[in-house]
């Protein structure tokens, strides 16, 4: 039943249901396309606000607005964060490519006094149940309060301050890393 | 047990060798390593291996009786010997749990599923060990110190790094080795076994004594451990005489982690390794240089296990291009 | 048309995973957690109801020679879509699965259903087929996950039901894990719905 009425595979035939298979397959990506355009732009948006609400001591302003970049820290970004226009802190956007696979993004908050607030994992590929666990508080935590200035953030066994995850030195490596570049580009860096 | 057929190149001629008797000698060739390890480190490394074969005798018992429903042959000595060298494959503060879940591993996952003793391709108590390597990375690479080094400093218990984790870090942070010296235990200390490692593994001395033995039942052939042991110095050495700042000599490679173990325990399992001369010899000097090319420029310290593994999985394709000699062409003794 | 026969062909007697061996990418890949099992599972469901619909509906008017461009535009378009709004409207799930949901276009359960029964078959039919298979696939995948999660993680949809420290069977969330569960998963299957082979050696 199926094949009585088929098309013949003649070259305009083809030509023609190509054509128009693939302008519509067009259509119908352009209209999905706008009509999730805003969500997703949302979705970024909102993982940023968190990860600052996350990381910066209370603040009232947008800092995703005012935020800025620096010469020599180009991929960083800074996020001033203000309290009744008054400056309480500045969130970083930070990475290292120190990591087991991809490149880890962490938002480190700093308060006025240049001390570590709260750490925020953006963006991570680690090996699941060991380098994974960076993103736990009992790891994040013990930078909390710590000034880099005395708090150094290598893990133990490099000579630092910091317990590495067990099994997961590099891991932890590249988070200490990210934090300090973090630490390099607050000090250079900030208006 | 004594096999109804024989699967290989005539000539069959009945020998005096049966499963049972290789494989009880096998264990009786590694109680020196073991006698070594109680001695290094207490009666913990005896529980393990105790444990260890028991688990492996009563899975594979387990297994034969009620999911596979065939003929028992648990006690012919082979699930012995897994377990045996599947516990001196790990560090003697391992939790039983974890070496019960190994034993499941080596037995149920490389022997049975495979269909058993002379089916599987890969040596069973090595994949036992791979997989609680990958599985519990941590109790996995917790070394207890000798029980002497305990005792001297006073500690209730002590851990100590493998020589060849303190080599693999200390490359990591560019230091020379000449001044690692003082962190590694003494080539005679090496040698006898007087350091942090798996149970089995560390007493050179041990281990060739119950080599010696085996090669003297004729069970094995020296080509095995003779080349892998060769080839690992070979590769090892050859980047020691361009770069002793930074590569250990040769020496301290053999005497270190499992190279001793799996050259003349774990690379010559029968049903594992090549049945020709000439294809031992090629399965040995490629299974060195892995060993070397892992420990020198791969992420784990230790390559040997993986090495083995890695050429076991050769084997089918050596034996296709060497076949052991036909009978009638070329008289050959031994073999 | 049964409908209970036909969701015993979708989920058992030709389940596209563990008896068709079809998909396996997918199936290797991105099962380390139930939840993305299912995440992956239902995507392609989603996208294999959709592309058996429309092929079966434009069957007739596709020319034989071209057939298959056609349908990967389709399968593609599909595709494409699920991943607009798996980013808009679920972005932890469609970062975790990552770069796997583009790979749905090439996954063969997809394209196989295509050629092999919605070009043949009526609109209802290929709708119930893609459903079937879809939720087979489902299945799968979660069943999978879970079974790597419980091991490897000691969780199950993300509920921890051992202490943040315990020690859990790591080796099953990593890529291994995933080869040697989905070989016991098959096993037992087979031993579930297969007669014991007869004869002897």
């Amino acid at each position: 039943m199926a094949s009585k009425k088929k098309l013949a595979s003649t070259f305009p035939n083809m030509v023609i249901v190509l054509t128009v298979v693939a302008l519509t397959s067009a259509l119908a990506l352009s209209l999905t396309n706008i009509s999730t355009l805003k969500a997703r732009q949302m979705v970024e948006v909102k993982r940023t606000l968190e990860a600052l609400k996350e990381v910066l001591p209370e603040f009232n302003n947008d800092p995703s607005i005012e935020k800025y970049s620096v010469e020599n820290f180009a991929e960083m970004e800074f996020y001033p964060a203000k309290k009744g226009g008054q400056p309480v802190g500045t969130a970083i956007k930070t990475y290292s490519d120190k990591g087991f696979s991809e490149r880890i993004w962490l938002m480190v908050g700093f308060d006025e006094g240049n001390k570590v607030h709260n750490i925020s994992v953006l963006k991570q590929r680690e090996t699941p149940g060991l380098g994974t666990k960076i993103k736990e508080p009992k790891f994040r935590n013990q930078f909390a309060g710590k000034d880099p200035a005395s708090f150094t953030l290598k893990v133990k066994k490099d000579g630092g301050d910091v317990d590495a995850i067990t099994a997961a030195t590099i891991s932890s490596r590249a988070f200490c890393d990210a934090v300090s570049k973090a630490y390099r580009a607050l000090s250079g860096g900030k208006r | 047990m004594s096999r109804e057929l024989t699967i290989s190149l005539s000539p069959h001629e009945k020998g005096n060798l049966s499963v049972e008797k290789i494989m009880w000698s096998v264990v009786i060739a590694l109680i020196p390593a073991l006698t070594a390890s109680v001695y290094f480190y207490g009666i913990h490394a005896l529980r393990v291996v105790v444990l260890g074969m028991l688990f492996c005798i009563a899975l594979e018992y387990l297994i034969q009786k009620f999911v596979l429903k065939t003929k028992v042959t648990a006690f012919d000595g082979s699930a012995a010997v897994t377990g045996l060298l599947l516990a001196f494959n790990v560090p003697s503060s391992i939790p039983w749990w974890q070496l019960l879940i190994g034993s499941a591993a080596a037995i149920g996952v490389a022997k049975m599923a495979f269909g058993g003793l002379g089916k599987n391709p890969f040596n069973p108590a090595l994949v036992g060990r791979a997989f609680m390597l990958a599985s519990f990375p941590v109790q996995m690479n917790t070394w207890p110190a000798p029980l002497r080094k305990i005792w001297e400093s006073g500690a209730d218990a002590l851990t100590s790094a493998t020589p060849l984790g303190i080599l693999k870090e200390g490359v990591r942070d560019g230091t020379p080795i000449a001044d690692l010296a003082d962190k590694m235990p003494s080539y005679f200390d090496m040698f006898i076994g007087n350091m942090g490692g798996c149970i089995g593994e560390v007493s050179a001395f041990a281990i060739l004594a119950g080599g010696i033995y085996l090669l003297s039942r004729k069970i094995i052939s020296f080509h095995i451990p003779l080349f892998y042991l060769l080839s690992l110095a070979g590769f090892t050495g050859l980047f020691w005489l361009f770069n002793p700042v930074k590569y250990a000599d040769p020496l301290f490679h053999i005497l270190a982690g499992g190279a001793m173990l799996g050259a003349w325990f774990m690379a010559t399992d029968m049903v594992t390794c090549p049945m020709s001369i000439k294809g031992q010899v090629i399965f040995a000097i490629s299974g060195g240089i892995l060993c070397g090319a892992i420990r020198l420029f791969g992420s784990y310290p230790e390559g040997c296990s993986y090495s083995i593994l890695v050429m076991n999985a050769f084997v089918p394709l050596i034996d296709k291009y060497f076949k052991p000699k036909r009978f009638g062409k070329e008289v050959d003794n031994g073999k | 048309m049964n409908l209970l026969k036909e969701l015993h062909r979708g989920l058992i007697k030709e389940n596209a995973v563990f008896v068709l061996l079809l998909g396996m990418c997918p199936t290797l890949a991105v099962t380390g957690s139930a939840m993305n099992g299912l995440g992956m599972g239902l995507a392609s469901t989603a996208v294999l109801l959709g592309s058996n619909m429309v092929i079966s509906l434009i069957k007739n008017l596709i020319p034989d020679k071209v057939r298959i461009p056609v349908f990967i535009v389709i399968i593609a378009s599909f595709v494409t879509i699920i991943d607009l709004i798996m980013a808009a409207y679920t972005p932890d799930l469609h970062e975790e699965l990552g770069i796997f949901i583009p790979l749905i276009v090439v996954n063969c359960v997809i394209l196989g259903r295509a050629e092999a029964f919605a070009s043949k078959n009526s609109f209802l039919a290929s709708l119930v087929d893609g459903f079937v298979m879809g939720l087979g696939f489902t299945f799968a995948l979660t069943l999978l996950g879970s079974v790597r999660e419980i091991l490897g993680a000691g969780s199950l949809f993300n509920w921890k039901f051992v202490s943040e420290d315990a020690t859990t069977i790591l080796l099953f969330i990593l890529q291994p894990g995933a080869f040697i569960a989905l070989g016991f998963l098959i096993a037992f299957v087979n031993k579930l719905t297969k007669k014991k082979i007869q004869g002897g050696e």
